[in-house]
């Protein structure tokens, strides 16, 4: 097979010695792949998105994008290669919706370098993608939570990534934005972008990934193609609750009590 | 689908909606050079007012007082106004927080205590006082840096206010104690006078050697300023974005308060500049740094410009420009306060 976009070997990390968050996460992402990681609160999920975005140094193990070990990336070079969604963010000035999304392009820029018209058009579209292109001169701060996270997976979509890394993004999604954003994800996979998401909510998972890993207490408890791990089983097993997947309309869906 | 997006743009100011950015930058620089030049010519010789164009051509001592005093003086406090408004604006971006200034982080206690320290123990002559400011202020900010790696507590913003404020108070504890111990007739009118501020004894020579590292740091910051913004976002998302945020960050804030030590050493206690100029430029440019930088550094050097003219010509002895710069920046600062516009935050 193809070398992977991102291959994790045997990573583990904690903050205290005596209190490993991951212990030997082990996995391939290859490239178009969608990868939910799925786990209930706590389960290191986020400490996952971290390690794999480099902000945090794994104790042991190996992390490889693009089949470079991560530790020797330029920085520049990593974030042309990785964008992150992180699930909110504090804005601590009134920037305008477009002016945020332009900071997308930063590792595109030389140093020192202004953004062009290029960079104006690149985030210009971004925003249309996420269906945002009406407010883009408006003030960050005055959008709803909604809006803020769509304006960060912009940001995201600005800085034209092959991995993309979204942490709940639909967390604060209405129905039809959450509908809007799997759309626009699938499509992005469709052109060769590989995504690792993490959620906890099984639908989001179910309608967005191919595979599935699924993560409980720093462990990655199974890892595999959406069919073979969304099952019954292994989910009453990650979330200790009876748990039924039945399949409507060609979408599995999992039912609890 | 977006039934908000049809209201009104209420959160910018009237003026730039019906001014593009770039059109309102030429025009403050053209105001900024009006200014230097009105200001050039006002004064108290022959009498209160603006030299006339006669004047100038026929009485030599007023060429000799418009070269010798004035342009240095002029020049220094537009460098001045520049420097604290861009310093300014950095450490609010850095810091991620609309209420810090160039000073904290120990820089403008240090510069104080330095200040008074050599106007009692080395004699308070001009050079030494400036560069014992200098020193001092550098070395409250080399505490901070030290003392901030060595605190376990919050992270990297919070490690360094915590710190800024502990040397802070040091060394205003520290110049309480000299000032306790001044001679009260002859050094503490002194210690008094350099903490309030002003640019009355200014000269070429002084102004030259603090011009170098002045331009030198406002070039650095210049230069950066559209990256300023991406140093406004939490660490990670600036890490996520290709920022080395560390090594980023420690160069901007050299480059913000070696300017800073070198102007205040020279100037004594300049208040209010530094944290009142950025905001009213961000709110007439808007917040992208590559707009609210230079509108920052226009801005605050006609402040700072028309600050001192008042100072030099209001009265006939001198007003210390620090009192007027905290007074009217203190008002400005109330009627932001009072005539915002109501909006939505979290």
């Amino acid at each position: 097979m193809t070398q992977p976009i991102l291959s994790f070997r045997n990573v583990s990390f904690g903050y205290l010695p005596s209190h490993p968050i991951l212990q030997d996460v082990d996995f391939d992402l290859h490239t178009g792949q969608v990868a939910a990681v799925l786990g209930p609160n706590g389960a290191g999920k986020t400490t996952l998105l971290s390690l794999t975005l480099g902000w945090l140094a794994a104790w042991t193990g190996e992390i490889h994008l693009t089949g470079i070990p991560l530790k020797t990336l330029p920085p520049r070079e990593r974030g042309r290669r990785m964008a992150l969604v992180p699930q909110s963010e504090h804005i601590p000035f009134e920037y305008t919706v477009l002016e945020y999304v332009l900071l997308g392009r930063a590792p595109h820029l030389p140093p020192l370098e202004m953004p062009g018209r290029d960079d104006y058009q690149i985030a210009a579209n971004a925003l249309g993608q996420v269906g945002l292109s009406e407010m883009q001169n408006r003030s960050i701060l005055n959008l709803s939570g909604g809006e803020r996270q769509l304006v960060l997976v912009a940001r995201a979509l600005a800085q034209q990534p092959r991995l993309l890394l979204l942490d709940e993004p639909t967390s604060h999604l209405d129905l039809s934005n959450k509908g809007r954003l799997i759309h626009l994800l699938r499509e992005l996979s469709g052109r060769g972008v590989s995504i690792l998401f993490t959620t906890h909510e099984p639908e989001v998972a179910s309608a967005l990934a191919d595979h599935l890993m699924l993560m409980q207490k720093g462990q990655l408890l199974r890892n595999g193609t959406l069919d073979e791990v969304f099952t019954s089983q292994d989910l009453s097993l990650l979330y200790q609750l009876p748990v039924s997947v039945v399949e409507v309309n060609g979408r599995k869906v999992a039912l609890w009590i | 689908m977006f039934p908000a997006s049809k209201l009104p743009i209420l959160h910018l100011p009237a003026f730039i909606l019906i001014l593009p950015v770039k059109r309102f930058l030429t025009i403050l620089a053209f105001a900024l050079l009006a200014i230097f030049v009105l200001s050039a010519l006002v004064g108290r010789y022959p009498v209160p007012g603006f030299l006339s164009f006669e004047r100038l051509t026929q009485d030599e001592l007023a060429q000799r007082l418009l070269f010798n005093l004035r342009l240095p003086r002029l020049l220094t406090a537009l460098l001045l106004g520049m420097t604290l408004s861009a310093a300014g604006v950095v450490f609010q971006l850095l810091f991620s927080n609309p209420l810090v200034e160039p000073g904290f982080l120990g820089v403008s206690q240090g510069a104080a205590f330095g200040a008074a320290l050599s106007i009692i123990f080395f004699g308070g002559s001009a050079l030494v006082t400036q560069t014992s400011a200098a020193v001092f202020a550098l070395l409250g900010l080399g505490i901070s840096y030290l003392l901030a790696h060595r605190l376990r507590y919050g992270g990297w913003v919070l490690r360094l206010v915590l710190a800024g404020i502990a040397v802070s108070a040091l060394f205003s504890a520290g110049l309480g104690l000299l000032k306790y111990i001044a001679d009260p007739l002859t050094q503490l009118p002194e210690i008094t006078f350099w903490l309030l501020g002003g640019l009355a004894s200014l000269t070429w020579g002084k102004l030259l050697s603090i011009l170098p590292i002045a331009i030198a740091g406002l070039t650095v910051i210049y230069l950066y300023r559209w990256r300023l913004n991406l140093l406004s976002l939490n660490e990670q998302t600036s890490f996520s974005l290709g920022v080395a945020p560390g090594r980023e960050r420690w160069l901007l804030i050299f480059a913000a308060v070696l300017p800073t030590a070198a102007l205040i050493s020279v100037s004594g206690m300049v208040g209010w500049v530094g944290l009142i100029i950025p905001h009213i430029a961000r709110r007439l440019s808007g917040a992208d740094a590559q707009f609210s930088l230079p509108a920052a550094m226009l801005l605050g050097g006609v402040f700072t410009m028309l600050c001192d003219d008042l100072a030099r010509t209001l009265l006939a002895g001198e007003i210390p420009l620090g009192v007027l710069t905290s007074l009217f920046g203190a008002l400005i600062f109330l009627a932001l306060m009072i005539f915002q516009q109501t909006r939505s935050r979290r």
